[in-house]
Order: C-alpha cells, then sequence, then structure tokens
C-alpha cells in the first residue's frame, strides 16, 4: 500500500539532495573567484610535492570510498519498506570468503596508501637538506611574544616578521623559541609548519621556485597576540637579494643586547623591522640559556655554556 | 588574616566584564526561576528523594541527559559567539570580541563539549540502556554510579565558575598546551578553574567507566555470552575499557600541571628542565582516545539502529565486535599524529602514520556491517535510520580528511589550519553527537513512556544535516587557502572573509536544528497520549530492552530472562513467553552520600583556585568522613514483595492486550505546534488557566 504522494517526495529528496550539493559546491566556487587557494599553488620544491601526495591520496580515497557510499544510500533507497518489489531475507549469514573479502578491501586500500605515505615521509622529513646547484642559505629564527625574528648569520643581519630569500636557492630554517609558549613556524605556499620551542632546534628546509610575496603565520595558539604574529616572506631574484641584504647591512639599526631585550617584550602585531651586525652570539646563547647541561645545538662551535 | 580566610579572593573576582555580569546575572536568573518553580509547586522533597538521591541507573541518566542537554546549548552559544567574532574580525574591523576572551571562548567550547556534553549523553545512555540491554536490575555499585554523576555536575559547575568569581577562564585551548598554560604565561585563575573542574569531573569519569564495566562483565542475564551481547552494550564495553586505562593518565597529566602551577615544580615549564614537550606526549595519549571514548558507544548505536529498522539480525556481528575492539586497541597507540610537526623524526612520523591508517581498516569494516545488513532489509527510514544515513556523509569526509591528515607530509600543511577543525568537527559531530541524537530518538518510547513526534524530527536531522555541510565546507575550503585555526582576527586581503560568514550561516541553520529538538520533544510531550508506547516495544524491537514495559520499572525485570541467542527478544517473541512465576526483588536503597562527596569536592577544587588552604584541608577531611560514614550504613537493600512485581506486571500485560494498533499518522507539523503555543500564550496572557 505506498502511498503516491510519499512516493513522490522521496524522489524529490534524492533530487533536492544533488542539487543543495551543486549548489554548495557553485557557491564555494565563486567565493573562491580571485583567491588564492594556497595548498593548490605551490611555490616550491616542498609545497609542491605535499601538494601532489595530497590530491593523489584524495582520490585513491575517493575512488574506494564513494562506491561505498553510493552502495550505502542505494540500499537504503531499495529495500525501502514499501518497495514490494525488494527482495527481503531476514537472515544475515555469510560465508567465510566474505567475511574475509570484508577486512581484505580497505587493508589493500590502506597498502597503497601507505606504501606512498613512508617514501614521501623520508624525502620529504623537514631536516632532510634540498639538493641544489645553489649554495644553501641558513637563517636562524626566534619565536618571541609575538613575533619572529630571522637571524642571517652568514650575512650579517636580522629581521622582524620579515624574511626575503633568493629563488631556486635552498634555505635552512633553524626554528627556537625565547620565553615564548610553543608556535608553529609556517610559510603554506612553500611547504609545511614546524614548531619552535625553547630549548630546542627544529630544522626546516625549504626552497622556493617563483619570485612573489607569500604570507607567513604562527600556527600554534601562543597566547594573545597569536594572530597578529604574522610575517612576509618575500622570494626575490638572486641579484635583488644581494642588494636588499646590502642595503640592509647599512643601516643603523643594530641588533645589540638591549635591542634583543626590549624584542623580548611581548607586543602585538609588529610590524616588519630591520637590522644589521646582530650580535654574533644571540642565538646560542639564547639556546644556552635553557640548556641546563645539555647541548643540543650543534650547528655553531664556538658558542660558551652559560647558566 | 585575609589572606588566610580568603585567599586570592578580593572584589576584583566579582563579575565586570560584559560577559560575567551577562553570565553570572543569566545563571542567577535561571537558578531563581527553578528554585521558585519548585518551590511553588512544592516538589522539593519530591526532587531530593525520587532523584537526587536516587542511585537508580534510569534515573540517573536521565539526569545526565538534562545536564548534557543543558550544557549543550552553553557550548552551542560559545560556537556562535566564536562563529560571529570570526566573520566580523576581518581587516580594519577587530570584531566584538578582545583577543583574550576570544581565547577563553574557544577553550571553553571544547572542554565543554567534549566533557560536560558528549560524556555527558554517552554516560546517559549507557547508564539508561546497558543494563536493560544485558538483562540486569542495576548496576555493579549503584554508590559509585551517583557518585559519579554528582562529581560530574561539580565539574560542571566548576567550568562555569568563572563568571561568578574570578572573570576569566583558561585561554590555551582546550588541551592547555604547555608551557602556554603554565603560571609563566597564564598567571590567572582561569587556568586553574580549567585544571580542577577536569579533574573533578575526571574522577567521575573513572568511577563511572570501572562501574560500567564491572556490570558489563559480571552482571549478564543467564546464558548471555560475551558474543551474544548487543553490539550497543559492546561498544561501551570497549569505549569503557578505553577510559578506565586513559583517564588516570589524564588525572596525573593535570596533577603534574598543578604541581608546576601551585609548588613550582618543573614537569612542563620552559625553564628549570620542564619538558614542554612531556605534557603534549601525555595530554594526547589520553586525548587522541577520548574521541573514540565518545565514539564507539555511538557506532555501537547506529549498528542497533540499522539492524532494528532493516528488519535484520546486523551483518558480520563478529566482524563488527573485533572491528570495535581493533579501534579500541589501535586507538591507544596513535597520539602522536596530533603532532608530526613537533620535530620527531621522519621514522616516528611513519610508524605513527600507519598505525593511524590502520585504524581505517575496523572502521570500514563496520560500514561495511551496516551496508550488508541494509542489503535485502525491509528498511524504515525512521528518524534514527535517518540520523545514520546524515552520519555516514558527515563521517565520510571526516574519515577521508582523516586519513589524509595521517601521512605526515600532507599534515605538516594542514596541521593546525581550519582544515584540521572542519575534519575534527566531521568525526565528532557525525560520529559522536549524531549517534546520541539516533540514540535518543531509538530508546525515547524506552525512557519517556512515548515515542518522540517524527515530523518535527525529521526536520531537525535535515537542519543539521544542510547546517553542517554549509558550516564546515567552507572551514575546509579555508585550510586549503592558509588560514590557522583559532584566530581572532585576520587580513582583509585573504579572501577569507565570505567563507567565515558562510560558515556562520551554516552555524545558525544548525541552531535552528537544536531548537527544532527543542520544539520536538514539547510537541512529543502535548501529544503524549497518543505517541503513547503501550507495548514497551515500538519499533518491533531485538534486543532485551524492549521486553519491558516503557518506561522500564524501577526493577527493569521482573525475573531476569535467560538469553540462547543474539537479538535475544526476538527470539523470544518467535517463540512466545511463558507466564513466569514472580519472587521478591531487593532493590538499593537511595543514598546522598555521593552529593555530600561531590559537594566537598567542588570545595576542594574551589579552595586550590583560590588559595584557601584551610578549605581545602576541610574538604579532604570531609570527603573522607563521608566515605567512612558510608561503610558504617549496612542497610543499603529494600525489597519489593512478589505480590506488588505480579500486580504491576498484570497491569501492564492488561495494556498491551487493549492495545490495538492505529495506523493514522498522528504526529503534529511545525503549524500545528506554532498554533498550540500561541493559543496558550494567548490564555495566559488574558489570564484564564
Amino acid at each position: 500500500m505506498t502511498k503516491p504522494g510519499k512516493k513522490f517526495s522521496r524522489v524529490r529528496t534524492i533530487w533536492l539532495v544533488l542539487l543543495g550539493f551543486i549548489g554548495l559546491s557553485l557557491l564555494v566556487a565563486a567565493l573562491l573567484r580571485g583567491n588564492d587557494v594556497i595548498l593548490f599553488s605551490p611555490k616550491g620544491l616542498v609545497a609542491d610535492q605535499q601538494h601532489r601526495l595530497m590530491v593523489i591520496s584524495t582520490l585513491i580515497m575517493l575512488g574506494f570510498g564513494v562506491p561505498i557510499l553510493f552502495f550505502l544510500y542505494f540500499f537504503a533507497w531499495k529495500y525501502r519498506e514499501d518497495n514490494e518489489k525488494a527482495a527481503y531475507s531476514p537472515h544475515s549469514d555469510h560465508g567465510k570468503f566474505f567475511t574475509f573479502t570484508l577486512w581484505a578491501l580497505p587493508t589493500i586500500i590502506m597498502l597503497i596508501l601507505a606504501s606512498l605515505m613512508l617514501p614521501a615521509t623520508q624525502k620529504l622529513d623537514p631536516k632532510r637538506l634540498i639538493e641544489s646547484e645553489n649554495e644553501r642559505l641558513t637563517i636562524q629564527v626566534v619565536a618571541l611574544r609575538w613575533k619572529w625574528l630571522f637571524i642571517y648569520p652568514d650575512q650579517n643581519i636580522a629581521t622582524v616578521n620579515y624574511v626575503q630569500i633568493p629563488v631556486d636557492t635552498p634555505v635552512q630554517f633553524e626554528l627556537t623559541a625565547d620565553e615564548t609558549p610553543m608556535s608553529s613556524f609556517w610559510i603554506p605556499h612553500l611547504g609545511g609548519m614546524l614548531y619552535a620551542m625553547t630549548q630546542h632546534v627544529n630544522w626546516l628546509n625549504l626552497i622556493a621556485n617563483t619570485p612573489g610575496d607569500y604570507q607567513g603565520s604562527a600556527a600554534e595558539i601562543n597566547g594573545a597576540g597569536f594572530a597578529g604574529m604574522r610575517f612576509i616572506t618575500r622570494v626575490s631574484s638572486e641579484e635583488d637579494f644581494k642588494k636588499w641584504v646590502n642595503d640592509t647591512t647599512l643601516s643603523t639599526n643594530e641588533l645589540g643586547t638591549s635591542e634583543y631585550a626590549s624584542l623580548l617584550m611581548p607586543s602585538e602585531n609588529n610590524q616588519a623591522a630591520f637590522y644589521s651586525n646582530p650580535e654574533p652570539e644571540i642565538y646560542s646563547n639564547i639556546l644556552s640559556k635553557y640548556a641546563g647541561g645539555h647541548q643540543q645545538y650543534a650547528g655553531s662551535t664556538e658558542h660558551k655554556v652559560t647558566h | 588574616m585575609r589572606e588566610f580566610l580568603i585567599g586570592k579572593l578580593n572584589a576584583d573576582a566579582l563579575p565586570h566584564e560584559w560577559f560575567t555580569i551577562a553570565g553570572s546575572v543569566g545563571f542567577t536568573l535561571m537558578l531563581l526561576f527553578a528554585v521558585g518553580l519548585i518551590t511553588y509547586k512544592k516538589r522539593w522533597k519530591w526532587l531530593w528523594n525520587e532523584w537526587f538521591t536516587s542511585v537508580d541507573p534510569k534515573k540517573i541518566g536521565i539526569m545526565y541527559f538534562i545536564a548534557g542537554g543543558f550544557m549543550l546549548v552553553r557550548g552551542g552559544l560559545d560556537a556562535i559567539m566564536l562563529w560571529l567574532q570570526q566573520s566580523l574580525s576581518s581587516g580594519s574591523s577587530h570584531g566584538y570580541l578582545s583577543a583574550d576572551h576570544f581565547q577563553q571562548i574557544f577553550t571553553a567550547h571544547g572542554n565543554i563539549m567534549v566533557f560536560f556534553v558528549a560524556m555527558a549523553l554517552i554516560f546517559g545512555l549507557i547508564n539508561y540502556i546497558v543494563p536493560l540491554q544485558i538483562g540486569a536490575r542495576d548496576l555493579a555499585s549503584p554508590f559509585m554510579n551517583t557518585l559519579g554523576f554528582w562529581l560530574y555536575v561539580a565539574g560542571v559547575i566548576m567550568v562555569n565558575m568563572f563568571f561568578f568569581l574570578g572573570n576569566e577562564y583558561g585561554a590555551a585551548g582546550w588541551l592547555a598546551v604547555a608551557p602556554l598554560s603554565g603560571k609563566e604565561f597564564s598567571p590567572g585563575v582561569g587556568m586553574d578553574y580549567w585544571i580542577w573542574s577536569l579533574q573533578i569531573s575526571g574522577i567521575g569519569t573513572t568511577l563511572a567507566a570501572i562501574n560500567f564495566i564491572m556490570t558489563m562483565l559480571k552482571m549478564r542475564a543467564k546464558g548471555m555470552t560475551l558474543f551474544k551481547m548487543p553490539l550497543f552494550t559492546w561498544g561501551s564495553l570497549c569505549s569503557m575499557a578505553m577510559a578506565v586505562t586513559v583517564f588516570p593518565l589524564l588525572t596525573m597529566t593535570i596533577f603534574l600541571m598543578f604541581f608546576d602551577r601551585y609548588f613550582g615544580t618543573h614537569f612542563f615549564t620552559t625553564t628549570g628542565g620542564g619538558n614542554a614537550m612531556m605534557y603534549t606526549n601525555l595530554i594526547w595519549m589520553w586525548g587522541h582516545p577520548e574521541v573514540y571514548i565518545l565514539m564507539l558507544p555511538s557506532l555501537g548505536v547506529f549498528s542497533e539502529v540499522v539492524s532494528t529498522f532493516s528488519r535484520k539480525p546486523i551483518a558480520f556481528y563478529k566482524s563488527n565486535v573485533f572491528g570495535m575492539i581493533g579501534i579500541s586497541t589501535l586507538a591507544l597507540m596513535v597520539w602522536l599524529h596530533h603532532f608530526f610537526t613537533m620535530g620527531a623524526g621522519a621514522d616516528v612520523n611513519s610508524a605513527f602514520g600507519v598505525a593511524t591508517m590502520i585504524i581505517a581498516i575496523p572502521t570500514t569494516v563496520l560500514v561495511f556491517s551496516w551496508i550488508v545488513t541494509m542489503y535485502k532489509g525491509k528498511i524504515r527510514l525512521t528518524v534514527p535510520m535517518l540520523w545514520f544515513l546524515g552520519f555516514i556523509a558527515v563521517f565520510a569526509l571526516g574519515g577521508i580528511s582523516g586519513v589524509l591528515l595521517a601521512i605526515p607530509p600532507v599534515d605538516f600543511q594542514l596541521h593546525n589550519s581550519l582544515f584540521l577543525v572542519a575534519h575534527f568537527h566531521s568525526t565528532v559531530v557525525g560520529g559522536v553527537l549524531f549517534g546520541i541524537f539516533a540514540g535518543l530518538a531509538y530508546w525515547f518510547p524506552k525512557i519517556a513512556g512515548f515515542r518522540l513526534n517524527e515530523r518535527i524530527g525529521r526536520y531537525a536531522v535535515w537542519s543539521w544535516i544542510i547546517g553542517f555541510f554549509v558550516a564546515f565546507i567552507p572551514l575546509y575550503v579555508l585550510g586549503l587557502m592558509g588560514a590557522t585555526r583559532r584566530l581572532d582576527h585576520y587580513d582583509a586581503s585573504t579572501g577569507w572573509q565570505p567563507f567565515f560568514i558562510m560558515s556562520l550561516i551554516g552555524g545558525i541553520i544548525i541552531a535552528i536544528g537544536a531548537a527544532l529538538q527543542i520544539v520536538q520533544i514539547i510537541a512529543s510531550f502535548i501529544q503524549k497520549r497518543r505517541l503513547a508506547d503501550t507495548t514497551g516495544d515500538p519499533w518491533d524491537g531485538r534486543t532485551l530492552e524492549w521486553s519491558v514495559a516503557s518506561p522500564a520499572p524501577a526493577y527493569n525485570f521482573a525475573v531476569i530472562p535467560e538469553v540462547s541467542s543474539r537479538d535475544a527478544y526476538f527470539e523470544m517473541k518467535k517463540l512466545g513467553i511463558s507466564k513466569p512465576t514472580y519472587k521478591d526483588i531487593h532493590m538499593p536503597k537511595n543514598t546522598a552520600s555521593g552529593i555530600y562527596i561531590s559537594i566537598f569536592a567542588f570545595l576542594v577544587g574551589f579552595g586550590f583556585v583560590w588559595e584557601i588552604v584551610w578549605l581545602v584541608v576541610v574538604s579532604i577531611l570531609g570527603i573522607i568522613i563521608c566515605l567512612i560514614a558510608k561503610t558504617f550504613n549496612e542497610d543499603s537493600e529494600y525489597t519489593i514483595p512478589a505480590e506488588v512485581v505480579e500486580k504491576m506486571e498484570e497491569h501492564q500485560a492488561d495494556k498491551v492486550r487493549a492495545f490495538h494498533k492505529d495506523d493514522d499518522e498522528v504526529d503534529m507539523g511545525l503549524l500545528e505546534f506554532i498554533k498550540i503555543a500561541l493559543s496558550w500564550a494567548w490564555r495566559l496572557v488574558r489570564g484564564k488557566r
């Protein structure tokens, strides 16, 4: 005794759901116009490989998941109680083979994903140095409340909330923090994030392949000024980089002990700042401040341990 | 002297921020209204004797539902405030909340939703349903049950206490990441309220979990072997086994944090050899399993719902059970995936990435088990079944994004972004909340004696599902656009604002869904005679809880049934039930000890928050004295004579015999509800009652 009205409404529901999904996708697409979907427009080798891995894994899972969803909703519709044409068997007896398949199918999918994941995890380990013809640039990064301090030990300059790097040059960021809760250093255009913590150095290796200005942020909650702890990453040509370094070296603004002490004071929404002649041992001093007898920083050899 | 008497308390602690004034006034008005109503109706004695001191798991379950539902509204308001701030605060506009206040709200939102909503509703379901499903009359330790509930209530009060005294809640995220949560960076009392609300309710949870495990293992009806247990009970068993494993870890971790803050130790500080990474590890060793503690009972609910409404026994019962056992075991071994980005090497990250992916296998097996159950079934698309279908869509999204996040290199890009936020809301809203709603709709007739209004229920389901996608799809997109979580402000040039606004609209649709659920419950109460469940078996159920009257009598089963197969009641219905012989039933007496102990536990926490030493000492002594006094009480049982049981059972049997099924659609729609509500309001205004 199917009621015609009900049958109609069920078909209508299916259409409405489909229309809803299409509408939602169109709306999202419209809102996206003119905006940068950063993770889908990588500007460096690491971000590019992470993006590819993300897309491939998603497609594999969709290929597996969409048919499952289809069957689930199809059965829910087909075996509805008022469908008299559908078969009904009140028992659920299934053989061993079926049970085996049940477990084997997702296992196979996960094996495929794991076989993609394991080599990629090794290859994209943030510590791993990126090979290139160009010489590696080292930048020491200190998370402060609530700004990022960048020290260029080889160029003898330092910046706040601004970092400039030459294109196609591997960069090693050496991340730590001073008197600041755990912070996360993230330049999504170039690659994934890593934590900056007191007592520790984390090495994040990135490389950029396209000049431009990219946003950088703190991605882990670390106090009141968290949202404003952003910086600009400028990727420029080698020449522009050298010119910028030269200009900055001429700055009268030097990063001495007293300037660093004022940077240590909490402050929010800081503008970019540029310093010449950073105190040479500033970075190793920050680390030894927390070392407590354990020295974990091996990058610089001439530092003193002070308590 | 003053410091001795009231510790750090001073006039500054009184509400002076707009939100604490609003909160304290709001809570006070609600409290006055409740007290006034109870006094006017002269219901104090009834409330105390029948409810507050009750050890009946059914009543404790209902109290968990009420408290949890109340906190759901509270946590939902937080969510709307967060959404509103993020929609407004772009570019030159900084919204209406300060950064600090915004951070307090998302901290409270997370704590409340996990500890005081999801846990409470899950415990409510387990309390009411598990004893009925396994053929038990009450829990293994009725006293521990009431104590656990009242400790939870003490936690609820503690988490809202800052409205009245202190003006701030913790602002370090729901897990209070160290060292941000240490004294160095969070000197205020907000973090202390965080510590003590979790500590007190966490101990309640541990007690409740031990009690449920004992009950499920030792008090099953004769013949109900483990592999004949209903799947909701299985899900609850797995969940509670995990809770017993990891909640002591949470308690200890928070104690270490407490030592750091009060006694100046250096477990998690930046200086003095403290190691904040240790805190991150410890808290996630609890935090990850916690999600599955909430989810497993819900998965069990879905198994029951699919089986009943497909009119088929669950397919692959054993695979389903081993799937849940697998999930609960594996979930203990994956905590590190919450911080791949903290700098562990590639090998460590790989190991935890693989472990995380493996969890997807048993989870998929559960989905297969539901699909095959539906295959060749006779499916009734009732409200619980609609929740199930909605859950699958939402959970699939959460599952796929979850496996994506389990891949360390991908996680480096998505971690701490709004993509992550969207992911865990997909799993927790879909996998936990929808499961609880399905369970409530499914068992409501058993709990209340009448079923819920189906029509308005369907509107609520649809609002929730549509609202969910409108609210969280933008968050996935925002994550891909590089938006980190927990931002109280962002640049206009990012182009994020339209998505935040879209998400807010989704949130409003969800709120409409929640409002419709309240309307649904009220409408069902109005029509309660017509929706009455006379037989105790409104859905043609399969498990033992449907074999007793609705609502279940105090003693649950007049005669403890003997079980010979899975879906025990379905088999009994086929064979027919012979007339039993009744015996005297011994039931536990009410006790108020749980309330007294919880009051003292609350005062211990309060004393520590404000550093009032005498209060702490006195309250700890109070707890010990209450516990000792309880052991002297030998007279803890009362008897229901066999004649009374027989009379009650006969009465129920008469009702069932007189019952004839009415096929008409009786559920009122929204329009009819509004009409009734308006006419009531009109009569109230005119003063004619």
